[in-house]
């Protein structure tokens, strides 16, 4: 007996398929071969002719259940996009706070429900902009900050107790997350009326987006400070975001993205309970990151696995009991690496897809890329139809109007078990070879990932994958008439000035005796770094010397690269 | 005998992207070239003096930062000073076709593009090998 329908009708439904196969489908075959002698999603699950009940007979009702109810295969709420759409979250970063501000400030009035921030490469890896490995680099792939000064022009005239801000920041995250503090502190805020997210997961970037700074071990333990901090003095911020999305942009497949995401998650958790923290206690703010690809099913499939595994490890494996510990919810965006220069008015018709394919998963923010992303960073114009393509999803699709609409879908369940099954087999393959950290220094999840890369590009090469514009339907002397987005030559000097006018203007006695004191609680592994940093940021320190500092202590990481 | 190209793939800058250099790295060395990769986050400095040190025919310099346009006049006159001038210098990544005609003009013999073919790789960088005959 089965749970999808009875025997009977199953014996049934087994007969009437064997004779359609003897049938129709031979019939057919005889006049014609289908276009391939397989189908496969890009992870390489095989794909039938046609899903029946038989394909999900084996699934257990209670492991597809409803939405808002363990295990949340079917969505973290149990009204979804009824109540409210999905936060519309375009990111945005580039030039100094001033000109970030600017652009939030636009996409606010065009109807953006939440904001997105993208530092540049300086700031990412803990640099300032006046570090000789900083030129050239200042502003230009996101926003330069450096100081609590820089991150209140970032902000200014932005209500923050009303809007919530992501921060897709990594190895310096524990520094912007204190400035962030700092600034709310200044404001006279209620810390805990804050919302928002800093990315801080750091685990990823060894492994795909290669923003690192320290070795290994002290920098999840910056992750476990912010996790900690938050969970008591922030209620309502995620003090991380778990990320898939740059390993897949790195070269995975969807199913190792979901996969290396949950090795990821482990290990913190780990880490934080190890302080003596239930989990209870802070995994309700654990925030979530994924790419939506170009397979479609295969991405639905993928996110309400996801769902259903986070739920089943929170539950079974760290004792969760607060439903809301087992909730997975995540921010979506579509995959800029399916983004191509020839006809790049194409990208469009493709970040629809994908973004279509995140609300089908039940996303909680999407961000859809810019037509224009193969080129540079977004001008407005291309973030503009960006988010007028969520917002023809949200009200003229009508696709919000029911919870999970393709949950009970032969394929999409087929698809949903058979990944969460394959996940499983990897987190205990995984164990098996000694564990996510160990694994990350031998290189294996990068192997994997750079093996996958090189398969799609021969792929790619051989027209075996196809790609309108590259590999197929090329139109050979095009013309791109594309206006790319400037970058002010101004905008180094601008920013360099205002750091330099903090390093004069502070109490530099204080800012030297607040370093020390951060130097020994760094040394202390049981005690967290982030009051230390929220008051040296206050007192104008400076991203780079804390970071430097620390560096001191710690020392940094190398990789050895394989390819 | 022809002697197997070799080649130096270089991250430099802040810049983490590492997908397409691997991916790159790996067709060559199919290809039966002679392949170094400096893993990430290298200066110019180091890049060109491991690629004088290690004596290779082709620099190539991956770039998704948008740093190009002061990353590549440094490469190029780093050699020129080190007696590096007849490494051929290529360039791969996120460049602006604007930028492309400016690098060449520099001095960069070639930038191959997101979504180039592999094989179109190996054989433009022996065609620029080929040309730049034996040294």
């Amino acid at each position: 007996m089965n749970d999808f329908t009875d025997a009977s009708a199953l014996e049934r439904a087994a007969k009437e398929l064997q004779s359609w196969e003897a049938n129709e489908v031979a019939a057919f075959l005889n006049k014609q071969q289908e276009r391939r002698p397989a189908f496969r999603t890009q992870s390489g699950f095989p794909l039938k002719r046609a899903y029946t009940a038989l394909d999900v007979a084996d699934i257990p009702l209670e492991d597809i259940g409803l939405p808002g109810r363990y295990p949340f295969t079917r969505g973290p709420y149990p009204t979804m996009y009824r109540s409210r759409f999905w936060t519309m979250r375009q990111i945005a970063g580039f030039g100094t706070g001033e000109d970030t501000n600017r652009r939030f400030q636009y996409l606010i009035s065009q109807g953006q429900t939440g904001l997105s921030t993208d530092f540049d490469m300086p700031t990412l890896m803990g640099l300032d902009s006046d570090h000789p490995m900083s030129e050239g680099e200042v502003g230009r792939e996101g926003v330069a900050v450096c100081t609590l000064a820089d991150m209140e022009a970032l902000f200014e005239g932005i209500d923050l107790e009303k809007i919530s801000v992501s921060m897709t920041i990594n190895p310096s995250a524990w520094v912007l997350l204190a400035m962030y503090v700092a600034l709310a502190q200044k404001r006279g805020y209620d810390l805990h009326k804050l919302s928002g997210t800093i990315q801080a997961d750091i685990l990823k970037e060894y492994m795909a987006q290669k923003e690192y700074i320290f070795p290994i071990a002290p920098s999840v333990r910056l992750v476990r400070d912010c996790i900690t901090y938050c969970a008591r003095h922030m209620k309502r911020y995620n003090p991380i975001n778990i990320s898939g999305y740059h390993i897949s942009e790195a070269g995975s497949s969807p199913l190792h993205e979901a996969a290396f995401t949950m090795a990821n998650l482990i290990t913190y958790v780990e880490e934080v309970t190890k302080t003596g923290m239930h989990v209870d206690e802070f995994a309700p703010r654990l925030a979530f990151f994924f790419v939506s690809q170009a397979d479609f099913f295969e991405e639905v499939a993928k996110f309400r696995a996801l769902r259903r595994v986070y739920a089943k490890i929170m539950k079974e494996r760290f004792g969760a009991r607060n439903p809301e510990s087992m909730r997975l919810r995540f921010h979506t965006q579509t995959a800029a690496a399916t983004l191509t220069k020839p006809q790049y008015m194409v990208n469009i018709i493709r970040t629809t897809l994908q973004a279509l394919a995140a609300v089908m998963g039940g996303t909680q923010s999407l961000h859809t890329n810019g037509m224009d992303e193969a080129f540079a960073i977004p001008t407005e114009a291309a973030m503009k139809i960006a988010l007028r393509t969520q917002q023809v999803i949200a009200d003229e699709s009508n696709v919000a109007s029911v919870v999970d609409p393709l949950g009970g879908s032969y394929l999409v369940e087929r698809l949903t078990s058979d990944f969460e099954k394959a996940i499983f087999e990897i987190l205990e393959e995984v164990e098996r070879r000694g564990g996510t950290v160990k694994l990350i220094e031998q290189g294996w999840f990068q192997k994997h990932i750079a093996d996958f890369a090189y398969d799609v590009a021969l792929g790619k090469q051989s027209g075996d994958r196809t790609v309108i514009g590259v590999n197929k339907y090329i139109e050979p002397e095009e013309d791109a008439e594309i206006h790319t987005h400037p970058y002010d030559p101004t905008t180094a000097e601008r920013q360099i000035s205002r750091l330099q006018r903090v390093r004069r203007e502070r109490d530099n006695a204080k800012v030297s005796a607040l370093m020390d004191r951060m130097v020994e609680i760094a040394k202390d592994e049981t005690q967290n770094l982030m009051p230390v940093t929220i008051e040296l940021v206050a007192a104008g320190a400076t991203m780079g010397e804390i970071v430097e500092r620390l560096k001191d202590l710690w020392g940094t990481y190398r990789e050895n690269p394989i390819f | 005998m022809n002697q197997a190209i070799r080649i130096m793939l270089a991250k430099v800058g802040l810049d983490g992207h590492d997908r397409g250099v691997k991916v790159v790295a790996r067709c060559l060395r199919d290809a039966g070239m002679d392949v170094i990769y400096t893993g990430l986050h290298r200066s110019p400095d180091e890049v060109v003096t491991a690629a004088v040190q290690e004596d290779v025919d082709i620099l190539g310099v991956s770039l998704l930062s948008g740093a190009h346009m002061t990353i590549f006049p440094r490469i190029l006159k780093l050699l020129e000073e080190r007696g590096g001038q007849d490494i051929l210098v290529v360039g791969g990544g996120v460049i602006p076709d604007e930028d492309v005609d400016a690098l060449k003009k520099m001095g960069v013999k070639e930038i191959l593009l997101q979504d180039t073919p592999p094989q179109v790789i190996v054989e433009t960088l022996r065609e620029l090998v080929d040309a730049r005959g034996p040294r």
